[in-house]
């Protein structure tokens, strides 16, 4: 895959405020790439600087290898869908669809089919006729897509596409526009401020601070592995705790039974019944890796590539996810590690239940995602519980 | 101009678009004013103006007791006018804005304008028909009975001035103040009512300072016009009706002595100017103390 | 309920002058003063028969077609820079704009008046009234202007953009349709506001009058008194009629950008 788009130290500055930082990156022609962050952290700026519609200050966009310098937006290959839409009210929904074919060599009836299957694709057939005024904000943002999208442009810009729309109708039109990409496998770059809407729809996901790139990944890594606090805390529950990072060392430790992450009642079920081989006799085996003392938790080993060099032997803080912790409930057996709290708060979500436990030596109580599984209680507030916690769920981050 | 460089393509446009208009403004509006300034420093004899440097106008404007009336007199004319204007209009905004339904807002918007776009001239010779000896008024109240004689004290006088005047702005003061009102989030008043604050006490605590800018705006908008009024005080006024700006009209284009004219325009403007910035001055301290 | 007679009879006092107008432009008396006298068209007869009148109105009807051209287009620029991006100084330039809104309409005639004779010694004529009435128009033409310009999404004419248009056509294909009914408001009411101004006409006029200059003049005469009734009833027939063209044509632009109405010309 060639890169589509690449940026090479962009920085846009309006008076003294600095929009854009040293942007650096490279989009891969039919990828789905999102630009996450929140609200006035350059996103859009970026965005409308790859339109056409604000120059930069300093630094080079290439588009399909293409410098873009001194190129207005009517002569870029880049269409956009605006945020308000942006669907002309004095023009019919055809009208709309066809405005961007004025120069289009094509004759009246090509052109007229043209539009037929634009709308078509968004599934606003029939619709040619309609007032722009008289749509519904659903069938706006499938103008505006048909609009864009008829050009046949190399990147599609989407500037919070979905914000005006209402819960279901986002939801319904997230997985359109993925089938849509998929099906005209035109680069898309989304701009959005919603992380779950990010992590759903994109291929790659560049969040965004104060004009500067936090980090580029794919969603899984983004949401798994974030760089750093902003990040972790931007995207997702994470809860923060203070650690010390010590230097290497090398120690026995006994393997890990394997699929840790499920419930160990369930895997020995599955192992009983034969689903599972059985477990491989833990055998003494040396582990080298970082020493961590995480503030209530206790210290752990963690592998030396998950910690950055710039941590090692400072204060640092770790997160770890509200789902990667459990609270124990009555009687229950866990083969993990794990401290003693209290229920401090119990929110209750239909299928999942969230608590925030107290314990000792961390000022500000865990989050606790669990699962409403059949037969499992919702403990009180004030209730004396375990939390069990894993090695491998805590991500050193870095600021 | 060197910060210009830092601005975006979008505002270096805007500032070539304004540049236009602002242009204008400055070659027929700041210029005149400014000459206007400069004559009123010199002396005219007849026809020839000598232009040594004097305050002799201002000695004048400000000295001789005719002139003195007249400011005075324009002032407290525009100062009745804007009270009686503003109460009036107040309670018509707050109808309009408050008990009126959002689709008939604009037709009732449209009526109260449509007597302010005719022919203003004939607009206030038709009060002086209304209130005149043998006017609409007299002759109605005679024939009803409610009255033996006209009455006398409604025309050419400061009172027919500043009823006629008080029609005349009713739409300028009206305007401002219903746009403030209907800047009021209704839930606002809904919650001093249940935060246990009667209509009346709601209307004092929470409409009124909320729609306070509208006010300053309706009574600013009246005032300043109106103290520069030349057809209304000419025509039922009266002398003893005469405001500054017959005076100003006068020295121009009778007596022919533009610098003693250019002198209490000058006067003049400062003088709307000062009561004007004195008038937003005490209403911020009053929202203040509120 | 109370609020509500009140706004009645302040509606009547607004209208109690207008109402007057016909009943006397039509009454065979000379004298404008009840008892009401019968029916007569004779003064509209005789506006026919009087040529300074019909100079006059050619006059104003010159100068208020002008000067609602060029205010218009002065409130173009200024209400289009208004919505664009904020630069230094913004607010005091538009502020400085708006500044013959709240200025006695007798200084800016002085001033104009000081300008043409005495400093640059030129003849007044219906040309220094069209400045004039320029510069006071515009105000209103940017108030008019601002709402449409305001109502506009930014958005729209960069899509127009992206999809291929040039800056320029961008502004003739999309802006200019959505703030046409604004355009054509701010030239009927700049254009009414010219044809009924006095003040400035009356001190920048040169040898011939315009129209309220003329009424002005046939004030003093009590016998020409009824002919200005009727020439009255003409005029404030032909601007309720030019106002309510306006008032659609605002209501129309609202309704073509799909927004609510929220009322007001201003």
């Amino acid at each position: 895959m060639t890169d589509l788009i690449a940026l090479e130290g962009l920085n846009k500055y309006y008076g003294d405020y600095h929009a854009l930082r040293d942007i650096d990156l490279t989009i891969p022609q039919g990828q789905f790439f999102s630009l996450l962050g929140p609200s006035g952290c350059g996103k859009t700026t970026l965005l409308r600087t790859i339109a056409g519609f604000e120059a930069p200050s300093s630094g080079v966009l290439r588009i399909d290898g293409r410098d873009m310098k001194g190129v207005a937006a009517n002569h870029r290959p880049t269409n956009m869908v605006f945020q308000s839409y942006a669907i002309f009210p004095h023009l019919s929904v055809a009208e709309n669809v066809a405005f961007g074919l004025r120069k289009d060599p094509r004759s009246k009836e090509e052109k007229g089919r043209a539009v037929g299957e634009a709308l078509e694709m968004v599934g606003l057939g029939g619709y040619g006729n309609r007032r722009a005024h008289a749509l519904s904000g659903g069938q706006r943002q499938r103008v505006a897509l048909a609009r864009a999208l008829i050009l046949q442009p190399k990147v599609l810009l989407l500037d919070e596409p979905l914000s005006a729309l209402d819960k279901k109708m986002r939801e319904q039109m997230q997985v359109e526009l993925i089938r849509l990409q998929r099906q005209v496998g035109i680069t898309f770059i989304l701009v959005t401020h919603d992380q779950e809407e990010a992590l759903v729809m994109s291929d790659r996901i560049a969040v965004m601070f104060e004009g500067e790139i936090g980090q580029m990944d794919d969603p899984e890594t983004l949401y798994r592995r974030p760089k750093s606090r902003r990040v972790a805390a931007f995207i997702g529950l994470m809860n923060f705790l203070d650690a010390r990072v010590g230097g290497e060392v090398s120690e026995r430790k006994t393997a890990a039974p394997e699929r840790p992450t499920d419930d160990p009642m369930l895997t020995r079920f599955r192992r009983q019944i034969g689903l599972l081989p059985k477990a491989p006799k833990a055998l003494p085996e040396y582990v080298s890796g970082i020493e961590v003392e995480v503030a209530g938790l206790g210290r752990a080993v963690l592998p030396k590539e998950r910690v950055p060099e710039a941590l090692r032997h400072t204060g640092c803080t770790v997160g770890i996810r509200p789902e990667t912790l459990a609270v124990l409930f009555e009687g229950e057996q866990t083969t993990s590690r794990t401290v003693d709290g209290v229920v401090d708060e119990v929110v209750y979500y239909g299928d999942m239940t969230y608590y925030d436990v107290r314990i000792e030596g961390v000022e500000k109580p865990l989050t606790i995602s669990m699962k409403n599984l059949i037969g499992r209680p919702v403990l009180e507030v004030g209730a004396k519980t375990r939390v069990a916690w894993d090695e491998r769920s805590l991500v050193p981050l870095g600021h | 101009m060197a910060s210009l460089g830092r601005l975006g393509d979008d505002a270096k446009r805007a500032i070539k678009l304004v540049s236009v208009p602002f242009a204008y403004a400055v070659l027929l509006l700041a210029l005149p004013l400014a000459a206007v300034l400069l004559f009123s420093f010199w002396t005219q004899d007849f026809l020839d103006i000598d232009r040594t440097f004097t305050l002799r106008n201002y000695q004048e404007a400000l000295g001789e007791p005719i002139y003195r009336q007249l400011l005075v007199r324009s002032v407290l004319i525009a100062g009745s006018v804007t009270v009686v204007t503003v109460i009036l209009a107040f309670p018509i905004a707050y109808f309009v804005s408050f008990h009126v339904a959002p689709s008939r807002k604009s037709l009732w918007l449209f009526l109260i304008t449509i007597p302010f776009w005719t022919s203003y001239l004939i607009r206030v010779f038709l009060w002086k028909v209304i209130l005149g000896y043998n006017g609409v008024l007299n002759t109605s109240l005679l024939g009803l009975g409610f009255i033996d004689e006209p009455l006398t004290f409604i025309l050419y006088n400061a009172n027919a001035v500043v009823i006629t005047l008080a029609h005349a702005f009713a739409p300028f003061a009206i305007l401002p103040i219903f746009v403030a009102l209907e800047k009021i989030d209704h839930s606002l008043i809904e919650a001093s009512r249940d935060l246990g604050e009667s209509r009346v006490t709601t209307f004092l605590r929470v409409t009124l300072p909320l729609a306070m800018p509208g006010v300053v705006a309706a009574a600013l908008i009246v005032f300043i016009p109106t103290i520069g009024d030349y057809v209304t005080p000419r025509l039922v006024g009266g002398p003893n009706g005469l405001m500054i700006a017959n005076m100003i009209q006068t020295q121009f284009l009778r007596l022919n002595n533009a610098p003693l004219g250019a002198a209490l325009a000058i006067v003049a403007m400062l003088c709307v100017t000062v009561i004007a910035l004195l008038f937003i001055w005490l209403n911020r301290k009053w929202l203040r103390s509120q | 309920m109370s609020l509500r007679i009140y706004a009645i009879a302040y509606l009547i006092f607004l209208y109690a002058p207008i109402a007057l107008l016909p009943i006397f432009a039509f009454n065979d008396g000379t004298i404008i003063a009840f008892p009401l006298q019968g029916f007569t068209t004779e003064w509209f007869a005789a506006l026919a028969t009087t040529p300074a009148l019909h100079e006059a109105v050619q006059n104003s009807l010159i100068i208020a077609v002008t000067s609602a051209v060029l205010a218009t287009c002065l409130g173009m620029c200024a209400a289009r820079a208004g919505t664009m991006e904020d630069f230094p100084g913004k607010r005091g330039v538009l502020g400085f704009i708006m500044l013959p809104l709240v200025l006695p309409e007798i200084i800016v005639a002085v001033s104009l008046l000081v300008v043409v004779v005495r400093v640059f010694g030129l003849t007044l004529g219906n040309w220094t009234i069209i400045l004039a009435h320029t510069l006071i128009c515009a105000p209103f033409c940017i108030a008019v202007l601002n709402g449409a310009f305001q109502n506009l999404d930014r958005s729209m004419e960069e899509a127009a953009m992206d999809l291929g248009q040039s800056r320029w056509g961008a502004f003739r294909l999309v802006t200019l349709p959505l703030v046409a009914p604004g355009i054509i408001s701010s030239l009927l009411i700049s254009f009414t506001i010219s044809l009924d101004e006095f003040i400035i006409a009356f001190f920048l006029s040169g040898n011939s009058p315009t129209m309220p200059v003329y009424i002005w003049g046939l004030l003093r005469f009590p016998e020409r008194l009824p002919v200005v009734m009727a020439l009255g009833t003409i005029l404030v027939a032909l601007s309720i009629v030019l106002l309510t063209v306006a008032e659609l044509m605002r209501r129309r632009g609202l309704a073509r950008a799909g927004l609510k109405d929220t009322g007001g010309f201003l």
